[in-house]
């Protein structure tokens, strides 16, 4: 598609990269198809095709973001289900991020949507502060009849109180920085990315992570000073914050890779291992040192599902003859193409896998999009559910726990990971249906 | 950059009035008016076209939209149908002074009937949309424009699309039940229905391909097909396009009607193999697709009878799809090959021609030629069996004069088709982009008769006037805000 931007513009390294994807998009408007918002609102704007152009828009012309376009640029879910079906591979990603970063620093938000984004920013990426939080949302959860619907504000501090989970685990000790040995002769040594509000919302996931991978001879590190991946402020287009997170991350797994070495960084919960996946082209502006060990780390990075593909994974329990719907996290379909792993390796593990209908599209969960459109994101998880109930599973299994809390509520929806500890030895995962015979 | 009809000016300047006068008739959100907001609404599958429109409604129901064209008609304000924005000839492209009527929000499926085979739509419902409807009972809607993930029915109609299976099954006119039409003066029409056949004129063959200018359709009722029993495509490489198009000429000519009989030329295989991964033969210079379909038997005999009359032309490989994995990939690779042009050049043109399939082998050795006369490269994807040619003209829209070159290479194009006894379009339409070529194809007494017909749908010519007649002719635009007299 031609472009009009001037050679200075094409000096900014964002812009640089922005024009290059939006010569590749060719307008043919196959993304509309596919994209959750398009397919609910009708609307050319909320669209992916619609967004490019109204991107395009606000970059050639420089000037400030306006509401119009911040509206239809915040309905975006970034589930990169277009990028999937783009036939021209256009980046739509990159371009979207660096949309976010130019309405972050050009564009005023009303005083409660600021508000809103400065607690979610202070507060998800800190377990013990969410951890506080959340236990506030209990507390508060009795009273909420008596906060009015049908204001923005009104209905997303309804969203943030339904999501909150009517009770948290306790916390686990093995997700702090640590080296968790290998059973056996080791095989091989990985990082794994504990991540923050998942340590705190389901421990359970990567204690059975550490666990099978374990079990398989694999040494785990938790790294010290790994923390928030950074996609949650990078998809509210906060650069620095989200650089700072990206860089804690990169000098952490850099003195494991440049210590003991690692054959992978593991990422559990999907969403975080696409923007440790990016890290590389975060960081290709930086200085060189930097730009490397960035490029190195997202080489290395991998989703759990991906590595255990790997390994000779083998369940040693009876098959417990359940039903499992696969629902595939955007940011693992879309985000990192990462399609047939977890299917097969529920199947080896025993379970019958079935794929409900729609399986491209998003659930509404998107990071912190069910916070912050709670309309948009309750339809998706409607339309979720229903596609799901019909293939009547026994539970639903997903690799991402944005993914998990959303559909959480009817069918128990339990990480991948976690089904396939409890068939290689691990404990049942909580929430299993009751009348399920768990296999001694 | 195609020249358009003046504005109204009277129009314009009632700008504020009509809009406001819009926002009674249809939901809050349906109504776009920003110019901000209005910019993605000002083109569709072809970019280089684009005009801003006064408006954009977005109906939810017939009434609605029979609403809007009743309050524009009293108004003097021209209409601009608009479905997904996947035409390829700018048939959705709007004018300064026309409100666009976009159908996407019309998606719902009505009605489904096994027994009579047959299924009612709204218009706004894509075309994969339908067949999804349909599969879990065994049943497929025929025609599959490669867009047909996301182009919509009421498009289809109005275009008259075709696909790569229409080989077997025909275009969209050939799987057309009944329409709901909603005329400018904003009435409503059923035509046809669920039976074959209607007493009276042929309304739905005249509304099929009428380009949105004789009625705006809502709802489309359309044969559904229960699926063949299996399918199998083949894939044969030759070494030159010529030969490639002498290979389908004897299979056309043998009697055998594949299913789909698909080409594609060098510079698009590398681009779609880039895209689907379906394992493609990157080393031939032009591929065949062809799909059979029938019980194993019927598919192996077909296969072997299309194989032994391919040998002739010395194919350099040929293979058949092992799985249903295999076959998907190599289809989802032809039906997004104008996308993945997209990776190979910043834009295309994408010509439309339709030849008898004897032709094959001279017309492509021309576009050749003339490829190299303007410099400009040329991907070639398209029905072959149908003789219906799709060059894709790459181009580089930021490069001065660019555009035009291309342009003009089109023109040359379809000036070929039509000498060799073929047509402009095969099934993207007329739109704005080949409007100046009718006169190529028609005589003046063949375009003035098809002008009565719009004039007697339309006799202000508010519907989507710009399209398809050389603007020359209009005499619309010779007196703005006038009714137009039928030609004499």
């Amino acid at each position: 598609m031609q472009t009009n931007f001037s050679s200075e513009q094409l000096a900014d390294p964002n812009t640089a990269s922005s024009n290059q994807v939006l010569r590749t998009c060719v307008h043919c408007g196959f993304c509309t198809a596919t994209c959750p918002t398009f397919v609910l609102l009708g609307d050319e704007l909320d669209s992916p095709r619609g967004r490019i152009y109204l991107i395009k828009d606000m970059l050639e012309s420089g000037r400030p973001a306006t509401e119009e376009v911040v509206r239809h640029v915040d309905r975006c879910l970034s589930c990169l289900a277009c990028m999937t079906t783009c036939p021209s591979g256009v980046n739509y990603m990159h371009l979207v991020d660096h949309a976010r970063e130019y309405i972050e620093n050009t564009y005023t938000r009303p005083w409660h949507e600021r508000m809103l984004r400065n607690v979610l920013q202070l507060v998800l990426p800190r377990p013990a502060l969410f951890r506080m939080a959340v236990l506030g949302a209990r507390v508060a959860r009795p009273v909420r009849r008596l906060i009015p619907r049908g204001s923005v504000l009104g209905d997303r501090v309804h969203a943030m109180l339904d999501l909150a989970p009517a009770r948290l685990p306790p916390s686990s000790d093995m997700q702090s920085p640590q080296v968790h040995k290998a059973e056996g002769t080791r095989r091989g040594r990985v990082a794994l990315l504990a991540g923050c509000a998942q340590t705190v919302l389901a421990p359970s996931i990567n204690e059975a992570t550490i666990r099978l991978l374990t079990r398989l001879g694999i040494e785990v590190v938790i790294a010290r000073g790994v923390g928030c991946c950074g996609a949650l402020t990078h998809h509210m287009g906060r650069h620095d914050p989200a650089m700072a997170s990206a860089r804690a991350n990169i000098a952490g797994w850099t003195r494991e890779i440049e210590g003991d070495g690692l054959d992978a960084i593991l990422v559990n919960t999907s969403g975080c291992g696409t923007t440790v996946k990016d890290y590389g082209f975060m960081f290709r502006s930086e200085p060189a040192e930097w730009a490397m060990q960035a490029e190195r780390v997202s080489a290395l990075a991998m989703d759990i599902s991906e590595y255990l593909a790997t390994l000779d994974y083998v369940p040693t329990r009876e098959a417990p003859g359940l039903r499992v719907a696969y629902h595939a996290a955007c940011s693992l379909q879309h985000g990192q193409r990462v399609l047939t792993q977890p299917k097969a390796l529920l199947r080896r593990a025993g379970f019958t896998v079935v794929e409900p209908l729609e399986g491209h599209l998003c659930c509404g969960s998107a990071g912190t999009y069910n916070l912050v459109q709670p309309e948009i994101a309750g339809r998706l998880r409607e339309r979720k559910l229903a596609n799901i109930a019909a293939t009547k599973p026994d539970l639903i299994a997903a690799g991402n726990i944005g993914c998990i809390t959303q559909l959480s509520g009817g069918v128990p929806v339990i990480h991948t990971v976690e089904l396939l500890d409890w068939m290689a030895g691990g404990p049942a995962p909580v929430g299993l249906p009751a009348a399920v015979a768990v296999p001694a | 950059m195609i020249a358009q009809p003046p504005p109204k000016a009277d129009i314009i300047a009632r700008r504020p009035e009509i809009i406001a006068g819009l926002r009674a008739l249809v939901p809050a959100s349906g109504l776009i008016s920003e110019e901000l907001r209005l910019k993605p609404y000002e083109t569709d599958g072809l970019p280089a076209y684009r005009q801003i429109p006064l408006a954009v409604v977005l109906p939810e129901t017939t009434e609605q939209v029979a609403a809007v064209l009743a309050f524009c008609h009293k108004n003097g304000v021209r209409v601009v149908p608009r479905g997904a924005g996947t035409s390829l000839s700018g048939g959705a492209l709007p004018m300064a002074d026309s409100v666009v009527i976009g159908l996407m929000r019309m998606n719902r499926i009505l009605d489904i009937d096994y027994g009579d085979r047959c299924a009612t739509v709204q218009a706004g419902v894509t075309n994969i949309g339908i067949t999804n409807a349909v599969s879990a009972e065994g049943f497929f809607y025929a025609p599959d424009p490669s867009s047909q993930l996301a182009c919509m029915i009421g498009g289809n109609v109005g275009m008259n699309s075709g696909g790569a299976h229409c080989l077997k099954y025909g275009v969209t006119a050939n799987n057309l039940l009944g329409l709901k039409i909603v005329t400018m003066e904003g009435d409503v029409l059923d035509i046809g229905g669920a039976h074959l056949d209607a007493a009276g004129y042929d309304w739905l063959g005249l509304m099929t391909g009428s380009e949105g200018m004789l009625a705006m359709v809502t709802e489309v009722t359309v044969r559904i097909l229960r699926a063949p029993e299996g399918a199998r495509a083949m894939l044969v490489a030759f070494d030159a396009n010529e030969t490639a198009g002498r290979a389908v000429d004897a299979i056309i000519g043998s009697g055998i009607i594949p299913v789909a009989l698909e080409f594609m030329d060098r510079p698009a295989i590398h681009a779609c193999e880039a895209f689907a991964h379906a394992g493609y033969p990157l080393d031939a210079e032009a591929l065949l697709i062809i799909e059979v379909e029938g019980s194993v038997a019927e598919q192996d005999d077909l296969l072997g009878r299309i194989a032994a009359l391919c040998e002739p032309f010395h194919p350099i490989s040929l293979r058949v799809s092992q799985s249903a994995e295999e076959s998907i990939a190599i289809w989802k690779g032809r039906k997004g090959a104008f996308g993945a042009v997209g990776r190979i050049s910043p834009d295309y043109l994408c010509m439309d021609g339709t030849i008898p399939t004897g032709q094959l082998p001279f017309v492509l050795r021309r576009i050749g030629e003339m490829s190299d006369a303007y410099g400009l490269k040329v991907a070639n994807i398209f029905h072959a069996g149908d003789g219906n040619l799709h060059p894709l003209i790459m181009f580089d829209a930021n490069l001065a004069g660019n555009f035009e070159h291309a342009e003009a290479f089109g023109a040359d194009i379809l000036k070929l088709c039509v000498e060799v006894g073929g047509c402009l379009t095969g099934e993207h339409g007329v739109g704005v982009e080949k409007r100046e070529l009718m006169r190529v194809q028609f005589t003046d007494i063949e375009l003035d008769q098809q002008r009565r017909i719009k004039s007697a749908f339309d006799p202000d010519w508010l519907l989507n006037p710009s399209k398809v007649f050389p603007l020359v002719d209009m005499p619309v635009t010779a007196m703005p805000g006038t009714a137009m007299p039928v030609a004499a």
